[in-house]
């Protein structure tokens, strides 16, 4: 896939205040169609907050978000109002949450989860939904069987899947992902995160991940931003940041990895 | 008289420790390369010369202090990877440039053949198509079939060798830098991986390599370029 | 028998002009649903309070009422609700004809006598929101609400196919009001949905405890939501009354004895005494 020339997100200078506490500090970051992007840093680093602000969920005190749509047409995220917001965020856009539970519907079962978007843009034949739910369980490596259980019966891996079925089955172009393997087993982990490269590769969709996992990112990301302090402390391709680290806490967030 | 495909020069680079106090440890001082298309070039040099750096320079994986690292595209435009993009040298690897590493980078529960074909599948070849071109590399280098279904994670270094050395080689790239293709191959791979070379010199691709086996080098290098180690600190 | 000391309809002129305010916003917007100031009744909630107070805001000495519990006019909860509406009203006259009602104020049925120009249907509603059971945040809804995001609401009648093979609920099935507002009809058997579809009466709709009034303005469309491969289908019990003989009624079970007879009637007493004297004339 050839990549096009403009970023599909830009965010221009975004500061955010939570009283004293500069949690966004003058972040700029650009996202291309089909480009992986990781968002590291630690706890407090401002990166979860950053990835609501560029999602339109939280709106900074300064700065501008602009995504170009499918259109091609450039939006500004905190200035076209919610019902537009909403629209995008079920349509063109996906938000995958560390916890499942904020991200799915407990006492909706997983064909009803997977079904809500397509619902929501019109889909009212229940054959094909339900037909299209079974095709994207089996997907994220759920057993079409389990398409009437609710995610209360599911494990944290597979609830994780399912969260990433309900939120690609639309196809969006821009996924949000907030520690998608956080809370998860380890080996857990590695399964997920080869399901997300694999999908992510194959559908070429644009995705913000925020992560505090090194290797996550090193598996996924094409290319890497650091926080601290809520600002961004480097930035570049994803091997070069991680294995020629220029800034002190780069240096630090590196070594402390083991064999990232 | 034949084009440069790589021409990398003025090249420095250093690193500033800060979890050590800030040292600054020099690896290359004005280093330069030139390498045309159909030749093969040998890095040598002691241990800690910076050789393995200067590969890492050439692929991107590494920023350059200073200098340039002109790589001439396919289609005949010129990139310096010193200054390129993350997206452009993301580009570059995709198109341009192909890299066999000392060790295989393991993605989890991904098949050998599809780590082979990857490349191939990136730059929009048909599914079908890149599998079975990964899949006659692979038995050219005599993995054995039963493996190509398998992840490698769980191969010996020699097998992941000859993975990582398919994966290289299945694209064609016009520039290829290969770091000890051979280390871990016995005598009927090793062939292999010179006839692939010689291949792919014959195609018109460029080539740097580190090879520590003198015989390989002695078989497919055209020149052998000295990587020299600084003397002082700066 | 009247009560002593209370003002006409029981609650006083200032609270009548809170809810008919309501009233009038609601009936302005069709199926939104308006808070309102749901007052203390001499009833529990669950027993028609929010029913009680708008009767109570619309009617005058001059209107005729009829009140209903699951179809019939003689079930504890229509009777004591008639019953004190003869103490509060004075001068207000109580019915068990259909026709002959101005007002009839339900739970779980609409009448089997169509319903004419003029009429007040008052309906009581134990939970106003209609996707209370998917989004259990109130301000959520109600945004869903503003931003006519209904895919939840689908979400639910596939969960009903999907563990009872049908669409939707035989009872309380969302409807959609005028192609904008999404509403809970209150607990009437999906059999009378559309019975609301153009009605020529007014529909008002209160609930006490959740404190909501909605309406639906005479001719006014209203759609049952369906999926196309599952078209709404209005449930009803396969059989005749045993009473009237009608078969195009809604039916209650009636389990005759102990060895496992039963029989169908009419849920709708007054429309069945109806056919019962017509049959015998």
């Amino acid at each position: 896939m050839m990549p096009d020339d403009e970023p599909i997100l830009s965010a221009r200078g975004l500061s955010l205040s939570f009283g004293a506490v500069r949690a966004l500090d003058e972040v700029s970051v650009d996202l291309w169609p089909g480009e992986v992007l990781a968002i590291v840093g630690e706890s407090g680093s401002g990166k979860s907050t950053l990835l609501r602000a560029l999602a339109g969920e939280m709106r900074p005190d300064a700065g501008r978000v602009a995504y170009r749509d499918a259109s091609g047409q450039d939006l500004d995220v905190h200035s076209m109002g919610e019902p537009a917001l909403r629209r995008l965020a079920r349509t063109e856009w996906g938000f995958v949450r560390q916890d499942a539970r904020d991200g799915l519907r407990m006492g909706v079962s997983a064909g009803g989860n997977v079904g809500e978007r397509l619902m929501a843009v019109g889909a009212r034949h229940y054959g094909d939904i339900r037909a299209e739910a079974a095709r994207w369980l089996e997907r994220v490596e759920i057993n079409p069987d389990r398409i009437d259980d609710r995610p209360g019966q599911f494990s944290g891996g597979m609830r994780q899947r399912l969260q990433i079925a309900r939120t690609l089955v639309t196809r969006p172009r821009l996924v949000f992902m907030d520690e998608p393997t956080g809370g998860l087993d380890v080996s857990v982990q590695a399964r997920l995160l080869d399901l997300i490269r694999g999908l992510v590769s194959d559908l070429g969709i644009a995705v913000a991940l925020v992560t505090h996992d090194i290797a996550a990112a090193r598996l996924l990301a094409h290319r890497l931003v650091v926080m601290r302090h809520g600002r961004v402390v480097e930035e570049g391709l994803t091997d070069r940041v991680l294995d020629d680290p220029r800034h002190p806490y780069t240096q630090l967030l590196v070594s402390s990895v083991l064999a990232a | 008289m034949t084009e440069w495909v790589l021409k990398a020069e003025g090249l420095s680079k250093g690193f500033t420790l800060h979890l050590q106090g800030g040292v600054c440890i020099p690896v290359l001082r004005d280093a330069g390369l030139v390498v045309k298309a159909g030749e093969c070039v040998a890095l040598s040099g002691p241990s800690g010369a910076g050789k393995s750096t200067l590969m890492r320079l050439l692929q991107g994986n590494y920023g350059a202090d200073s200098g340039a690292i002109l790589v001439r595209q396919a289609d005949g435009g010129v990139a310096d990877l010193a200054t390129a993009s993350p997206r452009a040298i993301n580009a570059l690897r995709r198109e341009t440039i192909g890299h066999v590493s000392q060790f295989l980078r393991v993605i989890p529960r991904v098949p050998a053949l599809e780590v082979v074909a990857a490349p191939l599948i990136a730059r929009g070849m048909p599914r079908e198509e890149a599998l079975a071109r990964a899949q006659a590399l692979l038995r050219r280098l005599n993995l054995p079939d039963r493996l190509h279904g398998l992840p490698p994670a769980t191969f010996s270094g020699g097998e992941q060798q000859r993975v990582n050395l398919a994966r290289g080689f299945v694209a064609d790239f016009p520039l290829m830098l290969l770091d000890e293709p051979t280390a871990s191959l016995d005598a009927a791979n090793r062939e292999v991986v010179i006839a692939l070379i010689a291949e792919a010199k014959a195609r018109g691709a460029a080539l740097v390599g580190i090879f520590h086996d003198l015989e390989v080098r002695e078989r497919v290098a055209d020149r052998v370029v000295e990587v020299a180690p600084l003397r002082e600190a700066a | 028998m009247s009560a002593e000391g209370y003002n006409f309809a029981y609650l006083d002129e200032g609270t009548k002009r809170m809810i008919r305010r309501a009233l009038l916003k609601a009936v302005a917007v069709p199926g939104h649903q308006v808070p309102f100031g749901s007052r203390e009744m001499p009833l529990p909630y669950g027993w028609g309070t929010g029913g009680i107070q708008v009767t109570a805001s619309v009617v005058g000495p001059e209107d005729v009422l009829k009140v209903i519990d699951q179809g019939a006019d003689d079930t504890t909860n229509a009777v004591s609700i008639r019953r004190f509406f003869a103490r509060v009203a004075p001068g207000l006259r109580t019915t068990e004809r259909t026709a002959e009602a101005t007002i009839i104020q339900t739970r779980h049925r609409i009448p089997e006598t169509p319903l004419r120009e003029g009429q007040v249907m008052v309906y009581q509603v134990p939970q106003p929101e209609p996707l209370y059971r998917l989004e259990p945040r109130r301000a959520e809804t109600k945004r869903l609400h503003a931003l006519a995001d209904y895919g939840l609401m689908q979400v639910k009648l596939y969960e009903d196919i999907a563990r009872h093979g049908r669409v939707g609920s035989s009872y309380d099935h969302p409807v959609m009001v005028g192609g904008r507002y999404l509403m809970a009809p209150s607990p009437i058997p999906s059999f009378d949905n559309p019975k609301m579809h153009m009605s020529p009466a007014l529909q008002l709709f209160g609930a006490g405890r959740e404190r909501r009034l909605y309406a639906v303005p005479p001719y006014t469309e209203v759609r049952s939501l369906d999926f196309d491969d599952h078209p709404f289908e209005p449930l009803r019990a396969k059989g005749h009354c045993a009473l009237c003989g009608a078969d195009h009624t809604y039916l209650d079970e009636m389990v005759t004895d102990d060895r496992g007879g039963r029989l169908f009637v009419c849920s709708d007493t007054d429309y069945c005494g109806e056919r019962q004297a017509e049959r015998a004339a």
